[in-house]
């Protein structure tokens, strides 16, 4: 028995090596991030793919989003060194990096049809066809409120009086709301242009020039700037988060642990909410507020996508062709609580497994801000260098918050650097 | 020593052995280039790691400054000259960041010399007088050597996330000053505390080297220079004026020496305290070359390398200097 048991395992070792057995699993990275359970989904959606392709293995590099997939991934790509899948936000500034995965897809149209708007913005140049990557996730920028505490200092929730109501009556209502209860920080913003941007195109923002050029030398822009700034220097904003981080911050800790009122953020969260909080107090995600250029928030989202410099781009499709499957996105939106990107489901819906009162209705206010959308809005999201323009936007402000330079010179050095920027992509 | 003798008769026939290889290697070597030139043989290896890990990528660095665009490989990178150069001394008014073409980096030099000039100073003055404590016999001299020393085993950041509680709004500090009647501040976010706060963290987590440094220099003065000083009526602070600090200067001088390095190379605390904030309150030049060359969405690798050419001649120019001083003082 033993010499049996001891000739099987020689022959199961020498097979091991035996390269024909090996050279046919391919293995394939994703570089990824977590805004909250969707690693975890994605392992488990995986593990079934790879039970039905054994000559695929899929790992998942975990990273933190700003150091990461901002910080390291872009140097990666440049290098040559990138993984052979990425979970990314800018699309257009990581698009010369991305696989074209057309040739390798068996239904290039099913692409084109559901994910338009993402493919139209990670094309770049006169690429009218590429297929890189899908949207995993629809984003909508917009506030959420902690309504136990409007309850218990007996303010009323603006947003429930009136469809429209305004960046200053939500400001007044916070103060109040802080003011009863004691509370540190009436309001917040993540750290970030692309979040400042909704407020600002409700203010009259147009973010670009008649000819397309970016520009942020308008009454919009300054009005929203002027406010924000303001709020920062009268308490009424979370003091510390902008001036006193470098890159993105976000109050999730703050709101969660009902030390905020009135959080400026998006929809990603509504999942890590749902976690961290649950129904320890009433929150919920609200209307995005209202000025003389709309109610918009801005539209994002997060997409997966192929990286050229794989070895494997066939292998690098199938996986693909299965995340981006309206059973398998389904799955994933459902217990991942994200607002689906995918036309199909988003028109035929996605019934998200929770039974929270708060998730369901953050998720179905976010969902009905979608038509409300400025052009200007989905014009900035798509356009390629819109980090170039977010990023300044968050960096100037917070010298104007500090007395660096005054509101209309933040803005100036906005203008400047996005027209550097652009100059050096060239 | 029982264990070793044991070992004796083992060990030194495979000493022997070792020796004679290497000889076998050596003496061809030794009869080709001769005895003179065999020390260039023995630097080699370490000369090869310095070539390529310190002078390739200073030289590297410095092709770089020279070039342009957004592309990371040398040879995708237009050769645009000294215009990185001219773009970080693009200013009407040198005194006014504000009025140049990168404001950041103007902004970045003032903090660090501001940064330098009160972080070094606290340095040498802090371990001086804690080195001077500690070489007196007080009680429990042990425990207190190890105190103060403890702060350099820390990571830089954890250094920096410790006092980020101390100090935030609702940390460490407000909570004591509240205990006793005083009001909230906001530390981090005032820009002078900033500064403040930066400095003084700075010197709290690095003085136990220096003070390190300035004990071992103590302790080797000889104590019968103070016997002959006493003899002679000297006060305490005759002694501290005429024997220590002349002979404590060379000990001194490298503490500066190495402290103005590590000010002006100081990024990882800052970073994660205050983020270089508020605004860029405490950014310094290292930071702005990180931000510029890596953590901005549009990297710009050579103005990033000319401004750490701008730091990294700076810093010859300071320690040139200081050797310079310190030449001329041990003459004197």
């Amino acid at each position: 028995m033993r010499k049996i048991l001891a000739v099987l395992l020689v022959l199961s070792l020498l097979l091991a090596d035996v390269p024909g057995m090996t050279q046919n699993l391919v293995e394939l990275r994703i570089r990824w991030y977590n805004d909250g359970n969707e690693g975890e989904v994605l392992r488990e959606l995986l593990d079934r793919f790879e039970a039905d392709n054994p000559d695929i293995s899929v790992e998942i590099d975990t990273v933190d989003y700003r150091g990461g997939i901002l910080g390291s991934l872009p140097l990666d790509l440049a290098a040559g060194e990138g993984p052979d899948i990425a979970r990314i936000t800018d699309w257009g500034g990581l698009a010369e990096h991305y696989l074209d995965m057309s040739p390798h897809l068996s239904d290039p149209d099913y692409w084109n049809e559901n994910f338009e708007f993402f493919l139209g913005a990670s094309r770049i140049g006169d690429d009218e066809t590429s297929i890189a990557g899908f949207q995993d996730a629809f984003t909508v920028t917009g506030p959420y409120v902690n309504r136990t505490l409007f309850e218990q200092a007996g303010v009323d929730v603006p947003s429930d009086m009136t469809d429209s109501v305004s960046w200053e009556e939500w400001a007044e209502a916070s103060r109040a709301v802080a003011e009863a209860l004691e509370i540190p920080y009436p309001m917040a913003m993540d750290r970030s242009g692309h979040r400042f941007a909704g407020p600002a195109i409700s203010m009259g923002a147009m973010y670009f020039d008649d000819m397309g050029h970016p520009n942020v030398m308008d009454d919009g822009f300054h009005a929203m700037s002027e406010l924000f700034v303001g709020w920062h220097l009268d308490g009424t904003m979370h003091p510390e988060m902008w001036p006193l981080s470098e890159g993105y911050a976000g109050a999730n800790e703050e709101f969660a642990n009902a030390e905020l009122v009135f959080y400026m953020s998006g929809s990603w969260q509504v999942r890590q909410f749902s976690d961290q909080i649950g129904d320890a107090f009433d929150w919920q995600a609200v209307p995005n507020p209202c000025g003389p250029g709309g109610c918009t928030g801005m539209p994002g989202g997060t997409a997966i996508v192929g990286i050229a410099s794989t070895d494997h781009p066939a292998e690098v499709a199938r996986v693909m062709e299965y995340l981006s499957s309206a059973e398998v996105l389904s799955e994933y939106l459902a217990r991942t609580l994200f607002v689906p990107a995918h036309a199909g489901l988003r028109a035929s819906g996605v019934e998200y497994d929770t039974d929270l009162q708060s998730a369901q209705d953050s998720l179905s206010v976010f969902i009905g801000q979608i038509a409300k959308f400025e052009q200007t809005a989905a014009d900035l999201q798509s356009y390629p260098y819109n980090f170039h323009i977010f990023n300044s936007t968050r960096d100037r402000l917070t010298q104007a918050m500090v007395g660096e330079m005054t509101v209309d010179e933040a803005i100036e050095r906005i203008q400047d650097d996005v027209d550097t920027a652009l100059a050096e992509e060239g | 020593m029982r264990f070793l003798s044991i070992l004796e008769p083992l060990t030194r026939p495979l000493l022997l052995l070792l020796v004679t290889a290497i000889d076998g290697i050596l003496k061809p070597i030794q009869q080709r280039i001769g005895v003179n030139k065999m020390g260039y043989f023995f630097v080699l290896p370490n000369l090869l790691i310095f070539g390529i890990f310190v002078l390739f990528p200073m030289l590297l660095n410095f092709y770089y400054a020279m070039t342009g665009g957004t592309k990371l490989f040398p040879a995708d990178r237009p050769f645009v000259g000294l215009d990185n150069f001219a773009t970080l001394f693009d200013c009407e008014n040198f005194s006014q960041p504000n009025s140049c073409q990168e404001d950041l980096f103007w902004r970045g030099i003032f903090n660090t010399i501001q940064f330098v000039i009160f972080q070094v100073s606290g340095i040498v003055l802090f371990s001086l007088i804690t080195a001077l404590v500690l070489n007196r016999n007080i009680v429990a001299r042990g425990f207190f050597r190890s105190v103060f020393f403890y702060p350099v085993l820390l990571s830089p950041v954890v250094v920096a996330l410790i006092w980020k509680w101390i100090l935030q709004h609702e940390g460490v500090l407000n909570a004591i000053l509240e205990i006793f009647g005083g009001e909230s501040m906001r530390w981090l976010l005032d820009t002078n505390w900033a500064m403040f706060w930066v400095v003084f963290v700075s010197v709290w987590a690095l003085m136990g080297f220096y003070t390190l440094i300035l004990l071992a220099g103590l302790q080797s003065i000889p104590p019968e220079l103070y016997e002959a000083s006493s003899i002679d009526g000297a006060n305490t602070w005759q002694d501290f004026r005429f024997v220590t600090m002349p002979l404590l200067m060379p000990t001194m001088f490298v503490v500066l020496v190495l402290s103005l390095i590590r000010a002006v190379q100081m990024f990882d605390q800052i970073f994660v305290l205050t983020g270089g904030g508020p605004g860029t309150r405490t950014q310094l030049m290292v930071q702005y070359i990180y931000t510029t060359g890596f953590s901005n969405q549009i990297q710009l690798f050579g103005l990033s390398a000319a401004a750490s050419m701008v730091l990294g001649v700076s810093l010859l120019i300071l320690t040139l200097l200081q050797l310079r001083l310190g030449n001329q003082s041990s003459l004197a």
